[in-house]
């Protein structure tokens, strides 16, 4: 080998070298979301799910925290998933039904209309848990472009080191143990949570200065159908009932024009409680951000029968490879379900928030203290950040 | 753009790649058209203020240049024929046409830098001294004003004193005024200097790529693991006077030299770099400054552009102008000898280093720095004697204990003088360097340390980052760092390559969580 081809392949050798450092220093120092803020790993838990879905839900917190997939395929055999994320902005959840289709093709895509009220981007750390766990595409791409705000860069999702090569300092065996693992969490999207924390006060409506909802919001409100006309898909708006932040009458009446403009089918749950059978004394964790399980359960046995009724979804409890696929799905679900009833009796509030409990030992009595007090105060240890609190990529949650 | 942006990177990789390709008749057109997006994308307002100064520094030198060509010939055709008067009335006529034209773009643009950098100094000191209500001056400074406005005008008092020769393609000049890489901190080049390769032809030289890529590589390190680190623990010095005293003043001033250092020759070894990378060779503006002996020896050695510019265009000119010789003149006569031959010397040191002040800033905190660094070089100056003296009696000059002890002692003086630069106040600041003298709190500071918003990790970076810096001061000292690594082994070259990139990417502190920091002689 001459000279000159030895030094490149030396150098060619030193730069693979350099890829695969900086390959695994990316995966050592992305965020694991596994013991908080665990709903950062929603989105990437859907490649394991992907296809046979009849319905795909959209859209931010109120998706993934207020209707129960498993009470769908248990009450009607309705196969579905909540494609969801907190604070997940209208065209993040628009470029997630644009990849959606590459996996599979639902018969309806549900979407949540909340995010109808923000027409800029908002928080870096809500886009990185929105787009992080999205496999590279041009979906993705688009996404970040629409989604970045002004002191991101787009190298940095491509690159994610970029944006994390600081966490150097705060590595933790969670960041060794998870690194090319992860932990499953979630039942078809959803976030399961058993506590309770009725609701005590109903906010009051601040007037607005102006109500009419942001023409960028529109702009993807039409793209989401155009995509669904294209495709033979169902469109269906839902706004969750979920009582904070408030959602004002006027623009309500915006998305029924809307709705009724486009023959979509909207429903305000808000309007529907009583039907529903919803009580926020029991079924909410949150004092009515969210529903608990058992109020999304209400949520899904109430909403299935809607779907079922007006576009027919097949029943697919009497297919047998189904079935079976789904009878996991429903284990997992009952197991967490004893799981978390049994931290709550145990620590009087939820540790692990899934999976098998957290051993306690002495070294944990700070943090345990931390969290319940977090609890008692209605901060939400588990790292919901969707609810009114901010929160940063690297794991800071800031209640507002 | 900032340099250490990936808008920029990807700016230096499209350029970079286009220069290769395209012909090379080509490439200093290039080099203009991406110096202007480079500029313009701090705002495109401020193109304006660029193309001001390129037209009318470049028309005049070219009427100056003509006038003097003319004058030339005609002097060769004619010079038997005339006599001694006539030549000397035919040069006055020549020298009052070139000065118009000199003094048009000189005034122009240096009254351009004045109103826009000074206007709200002025009026702050306006109302300060007269009770006045004037309002201020919204303006924002154009990118690099004060770098390109004293290129220019180096060029054009070098055309007028015909030291070089005018360009008379107004795209190559915009170019040499415009130049990216040296927009954003200098270093102020001298036309002569610069032009051969600013506007050759460049084939691609690995070598001097390489070069250039590990130059930039090292100013990204400085800049991003240091620098930029370190600047969270100096504002909370800075910003909360009242709070850090003492023995805090001290590690602040000690702290801002190492910041300053790895911020400005990073933001030099980034420029340089990027030059090489393009075959454009530009002036070194830093020879291991902190190694100097003395406070002159300093000044030749950090920002050398910037001290060489104010030395060749303001010190030397004023030294033998008209009005200073007659100075000298009446000052021997009537101060004597030993002090009248020091008066005129020092007036015009003292002119410069006000001059210096203010260009770095239009504040009193920039005047008084200037005006301090020429009381510390005449006093320097003064006890030359002395120290003659004391060397002749005590034999320790060759000794390393007696060069550290002097090394030490400059870095303290400068450092204590640079101070002003933080607190960018003068009573705070002479107050705050008195209570190092007055307070006994040695004992907080390394409890404290974690209190100035920086972990433990990162003062163990900083300090890691700064141990690395000096020795490859030390090494430099051996010559070029680059050339004694070029005599390595390839594999010991591209792995220090990698581990110095894997460094950066990991332990720098950009993007979100650290603020952008602009280089902090942009400012000037």
């Amino acid at each position: 080998m001459s000279k000159k081809r030895k030094s490149i392949a030396t150098v060619a050798a030193a730069a693979c070298l350099l890829v695969v450092c900086l390959w695994f220093s990316q995966r050592l120092l992305m965020p694991k979301y596994i013991s908080e803020i665990i709903e950062g790993r929603l989105i990437g838990e859907y490649y394991d799910n992907a296809g046979g879905n009849d319905v795909v839900f959209v859209g931010d917190c109120e998706c993934y925290e207020n209707i129960s997939p498993i009470t769908l395929w248990e009450d009607y055999g309705i196969t579905s998933y909540i494609r969801g994320s907190a604070q997940q902005l209208i065209w993040q959840s628009y470029y997630l039904m644009e990849e959606t289709l590459k996996y599979e093709k639902p018969e309806v895509f549900v979407f949540n209309i909340l995010s109808m009220k923000y027409g800029e981007p908002q928080n870096e750390a809500y886009n990185r848990m929105s787009i992080d766990g999205m496999k590279p595409s041009m979906s993705k791409w688009k996404n970040v472009m629409a989604s970045m705000t002004e002191e991101e860069s787009a190298l940095s999702y491509v690159f994610p080191l970029l944006r994390y090569h600081s966490r150097w300092s705060e590595i933790s065996s969670e960041d060794w143990r998870y690194m090319f693992d992860t932990k499953k969490s979630f039942h078809q999207g959803y976030l399961m949570r058993m506590d309770v924390r009725p609701v005590t006060t109903y906010p009051s409506k601040t007037p607005l200065a102006d109500y009419q909802l942001p023409a960028s919001c529109y702009k993807y409100l039409d793209m989401m159908v155009e995509l669904c006309e294209k495709n033979g898909i169902k469109l269906v708006l839902m706004k969750a009932p979920s009582i904070y932040p408030v959602w004002y009458d006027e623009w309500d009446a915006q998305i029924v024009d809307y709705a009724n403009e486009h023959g979509l089918l909207y429903i305000n749950f808000l309007d529907k409680l009583d039907e529903a059978g919803i009580d926020f004394n029991t079924d909410t964790y949150d004092n009515g951000l969210h529903l608990n399980t058992p109020g999304s359960e209400k949520l899904a046995k109430y909403f299935g029968k809607i779907l079922q009724d007006t576009y027919g979804l097949t029943d697919h409890r009497s297919e047998p490879e189904t079935a079976a696929v789904w009878a996991e799905k429903v284990k997992f679900y009952n197991d967490m379900k004893e799981d978390q009833l049994w931290e709550l009796e145990e620590y009087g509030y939820l540790k692990s928030y899934g999976g098998r409990p957290v051993e306690s030992d002495g070294s944990d009595t700070d943090s345990d203290a931390e969290a319940q007090a977090g609890a008692e105060n209605g901060a939400d240890a588990g790292g919901q950040a969707d609810a009114g609190g901010q929160v940063d990529a690297g794991g800071q949650v800031d209640a507002e | 753009m900032y340099f250490t942006s990936s808008i920029f990177i990807a700016f230096l990789a499209v350029m970079f790649a286009l220069y290769y390709i395209i012909p090379r008749k080509a490439q200093w057109v290039l080099l203009l058209i991406g110096s202007y997006v480079f500029y313009a994308w701090a705002g495109l307002h401020f193109l304006v203020y660029v193309l001001i100064t390129t037209v009318t520094t470049w028309y005049s030198a070219v009427r100056i240049s003509d006038r003097q060509s003319q004058h030339k010939r005609w002097m060769k055709v004619n010079k038997d024929e005339l006599t001694r008067e006539e030549k000397k009335a035919a040069k006055a006529v020549m020298k009052k046409i070139t000065r118009r034209w000199f003094l048009f773009a000189l005034l122009l643009n240096l009254g351009i830098l004045a109103v826009i950098k000074y206007t709200n100094f002025m009026i702050g000191n306006i109302n300060s001294i007269f009770g006045t209500g004037l309002n201020f001056w919204s303006i924002a400074l154009p990118m690099g004003i004060s770098f390109y406005t004293f290129q220019s005008m180096g060029y054009l008092i070098d055309v007028y004193h015909g030291k070089a020769e005018a360009q008379r393609n107004l795209g190559k000049f915009a170019l040499f005024v415009s130049f990216f890489p040296q927009m954003v901190q200098g270093p102020i080049s001298r036309y002569n200097d610069l032009a051969p390769s600013l506007f050759g032809e460049h084939k691609f030289d690995s070598k001097g790529i390489r070069y250039g890529m590990e130059r930039v590589l090292w100013g990204f390190f400085k800049k991003l693991v240091v620098a930029d680190r370190l600047v969270v623990g100096v504002k909370a010095l800075i910003s909360t006077p009242e709070q850090y005293t003492g023995a805090w003043v001290a590690l602040a001033m000690f702290l801002y030299a190492i910041q300053l250092y790895a911020d400005f020759t990073g933001g030099i070894d980034i420029t340089i770099g990027v030059a090489q990378m393009f075959g454009v060779k530009l002036v070194e503006n830093f020879d291991r400054p902190f190694f100097s002996k003395d406070t002159a020896e300093y000044w030749r050695r950090w920002h050398i552009s910037m001290g060489s510019w104010f030395r060749d265009y303001i010190f030397y000119p004023i030294s033998v102008c008209g009005w200073m010789l007659k100075l000298t003149t009446w000052s021997r006569k009537h101060l004597g000898n030993v002090i009248g031959k020091r008066v005129p010397v020092y007036l015009a040191m003292a002119v410069t280093w006000f001059a210096t002040g203010i260009w770095h800033g239009a504040a009193w905190n920039f005047i008084v720095w200037g005006m301090l660094n020429c009381l510390v070089l005449i006093i320097s100056q003064e006890l030359t004697p002395f120290y003659d003296w004391f060397h002749s009696k005590v034999h320790v000059q060759d000794k390393w204990g007696w060069k550290l002890f002097q090394i030490l002692r400059t870095f303290i003086l400068m450092s204590s003088i640079r101070i002003l630069d933080c607190y960018r106040n003068v009573p705070l600041t002479f107050h705050q360097v008195g209570t190092i003298f007055t307070t006994a709190n040695l004992g907080e500071v390394f409890p404290g340390l974690t209190g100035l918003g920086m972990s433990w990790a990162d003062w163990v970076i900083v300090v890691i980052g700064t141990l690395l810096m000096l020795a490859v001061s030390l090494v430099q000292r051996r010559g070029s760092v680059r050339e004694q690594l070029d005599a390595k082994p390839v594999a010991v070259q591209a792995a220090l390559f990698a581990v110095l990139l894997y460094v950066v990417l990991i332990f720098g502190a950009y993007g979100i969580g650290f603020d952008a920091n602009q280089f902090i002689y942009n400012q000037f």
